[in-house]
């Protein structure tokens, strides 16, 4: 990355060259950009060679480096920053642009949100041949494609509708009835689906269902595949086979993976924003032995931790919760008021081990997610 | 105790629930039941017209655009106001306050007429004002400091029917340089803490039970991971 960000100073026509003659697929939208891009670039690879980033480094110098190790594949699968996402645009000519979903990172940036949907707008009308794969079910998300000639609309699930209660087009509330919304302003309204899931199918255009069984878990998870799918079968890959090759995607940067430590099978989940949150919460598995549950406050996690009351708090009947963090008191409270007996136990590592014995569920913030992966490398060198 | 439930208010929570301000009702509740009292939340919501009858009210925060969806409902119902009137507390969190004003500045330069129940104006400032926030308080019931998390660009000016909840010791508060924080008028609280500020602050939300209950005081309730987060706000970081 460091040699990417050097590249791009010595030469700022760079990324354009390194996009040059590949058809590529940008990945963008607030939550599940790396899942959909390793589900993008596995169901992009049964067409061709696919030059994907490893690691979600999704600024401009991250997508250099990554252009830069393969340049010899034909077809690229990239995510981007969405702030980024217009001038890699420009600079890589894409094919198809994965939107998401749009909402706050964090609470103390409340406001942007809005900002980014009309970047996101205006420089998607910069590519009308582009084809844009954009989630219906998402209001900002919609505006932000709404206008461009070209898109196919995916029913990939609204986890987190309160960031849109107003119209992105006419301040007016949105309306929402069953799965359809509208807005009371203008004649801004959910689109018909091209795409949408099921628990057991993936449908598509022309009739076609086709039975889809994720390795990862949860629904925000089939959404994320049926995004990518719909994005590759753009591309021209076949749909079955796009299909196979995104359900076997297990593990994105750490994420979803399970890791032994002494006699706990340790299962990792990261949440940024609250959307992730809750949608996290709906993947734990509640036959499990044990919930940590670590929250912090550094800058990269938001300093405000309001947020956790705008999240759902299941009754986890019969699983040991276990409060950690550097902010596990904060959290410690609001389990306290949802009526969720727990225990409070700040060092992350700690709580894992103050589980009974057996499959341990631990879901994290960024920075927690981070220095615990860091903390659990630690252990498993030194043993 | 009250032979019926104690129903509290939360205002449009899907056009001002953005920074977990719901939680405010939610602790309201479960203070209630963890004493043996019946409690609800009653969600009032854009398509609902503002019930009068509730024993006490929440607002919570929120951007431009909800915001002057929720001023245009409010003034359209005006049923908080008649509750106010009568002595129902009300708790109004940040863009609440400028709401509940006689009017508001938008970042745009607008200017929006609000509710009226609060002697303030507010206008937009320099810079926002984000972080967290002690406050000393000045309304008599309340001993302790008070901690909570301000995010606002909102500066507020008191007129002379309205007094500071507080004095910032930490933090900016409303804004305008006389160093006071918040606005109470009757039975109306405005604040800029979020936090939730009543799951930091429970002897701002034992204040307003006693009031809708109509005794002189709660008798504390013993929740020491309340305490523990207290002291580590209150903790200068």
């Amino acid at each position: 990355m460091i040699g990417g960000l050097i590249a791009l100073k010595i030469d700022p026509t760079l990324m354009k060259q390194l996009g040059h003659g590949r058809r590529t697929v940008l990945v963008t939208g607030t939550n599940g950009k790396s899942t959909t891009t390793r589900m993008t670039a596995a169901a992009l690879a049964t067409l061709d060679d696919v030059a994907t980033q490893p690691d979600g480094a999704n600024m401009d110098a991250g997508i250099v480096s990554t252009l830069a190790s393969n340049l010899t594949a034909p077809l690229a699968a990239i995510e981007v920053d969405e702030l980024h996402t217009p001038h890699v645009a420009d600079a890589l000519d894409p094919q198809a642009i994965v939107l998401l979903n749009l909402s706050r990172d964090q609470l103390d940036r409340v406001g942007e949100i809005n900002m980014i949907e009309r970047k996101l707008r205006a420089g998607l009308q910069r590519h009308p041949d582009a084809v844009i794969v954009a989630n219906c079910d998402d209001v900002l998300v919609t505006s932000a494609a709404y206008d461009n000639p070209n898109v196919v609309w995916v029913a990939a699930g609204a986890g987190w509708a309160n960031d849109s209660v107003s119209c992105p087009r006419s301040g007016e509330p949105i309306v929402r009835d069953g799965d359809h919304w509208y807005s009371s302003g203008s004649d801004f309204a959910r689109p018909q689906p091209h795409w949408w899931v099921d628990d057991e199918n993936l449908y598509g255009p022309d009739g076609l269902v086709l039975p889809m069984k994720l390795t990862l878990p949860g629904r925000a998870n089939r959404g994320n595949a049926a995004q990518a799918v719909a994005a590759a079968v753009a591309l021209g890959a076949d749909p079955a086979e796009a299909v196979a090759a995104a359900s076997i995607v297990e593990e994105v940067a750490g994420r979803y993976s399970t890791v032994q430590v002494g006699p706990h099978s340790v299962r990792m989940l990261l949440a940024k924003n609250p959307a992730g949150w809750q949608e996290a919460l709906s993947m734990i598995d509640p036959t499990v032995d044990g919930l940590v549950i670590a929250v912090n406050g550094q800058v990269p996690d938001g300093e405000d931790l309001s947020w956790l009351w705008d999240v759902r708090f299941e009754h986890f009947d019969g699983v040991q919760v276990v409060a950690s963090g550097e902010r596990g008191t904060d959290l410690g409270v609001r389990l306290t008021y949802a009526g969720v007996e727990h225990t409070l136990v700040p060092d992350p590592l700690r709580a894992i081990a103050s589980c009974p014995p057996g499959r341990v569920e631990v879901l994290a913030n960024y920075t927690a997610f981070r220095d615990l992966n860091t903390a659990l490398a630690k252990g498993s060198a030194h043993a | 105790m009250p032979e019926s439930t104690v129903r509290i208010g939360l205002i449009l929570p899907d056009v001002m629930g953005t920074y977990g301000d719901g939680g405010n009702a939610l602790v309201l509740r479960q203070r209630l039941r963890m004493r043996g009292y019946d409690a609800e939340i009653v969600p009032i919501g854009l398509e609902d017209p503002v019930p009068d009858s509730m024993d006490l009210y929440t607002l919570g925060g929120a951007e431009d655009s909800a915001q002057r969806l929720a001023t245009r409902h409010l003034l359209r119902y005006p049923g908080l106001q008649r509750a106010a009137e009568r002595g129902a507390p009300v708790l109004a969190i940040c863009a609440a306050i400028q709401v509940l004003g006689h009017w508001y500045e938008t970042s745009a330069g607008e200017r929006v007429d609000g509710v009226g129940l609060l002697d303030v104006t507010t206008t937009p400032q320099k810079t926002r004002a984000i972080g967290e926030i002690v406050i000393s308080p000045a309304v008599e019931g309340l001993t302790q400091p008070l901690t909570g998390f301000e995010n606002h660009r909102g500066g507020t000016t008191l007129g002379s029917s309205a007094r500071g909840l507080g004095r910032v010791t930490r933090g900016v508060g409303n804004g305008v340089g006389d160093g006071l924080e918040g606005a109470v008028q009757g039975s109306v609280f405005g604040t800029y803490l979020h936090g939730p500020v009543l799951a930091r602050n429970p002897e701002l939300a034992d204040l307003l039970l006693a009031r809708a209950l109509g005794v002189d005081a709660l008798a504390p309730l013993d929740l020491p991971e309340v305490e523990q987060l207290r002291r580590e706000r209150l903790r200068t970081n």
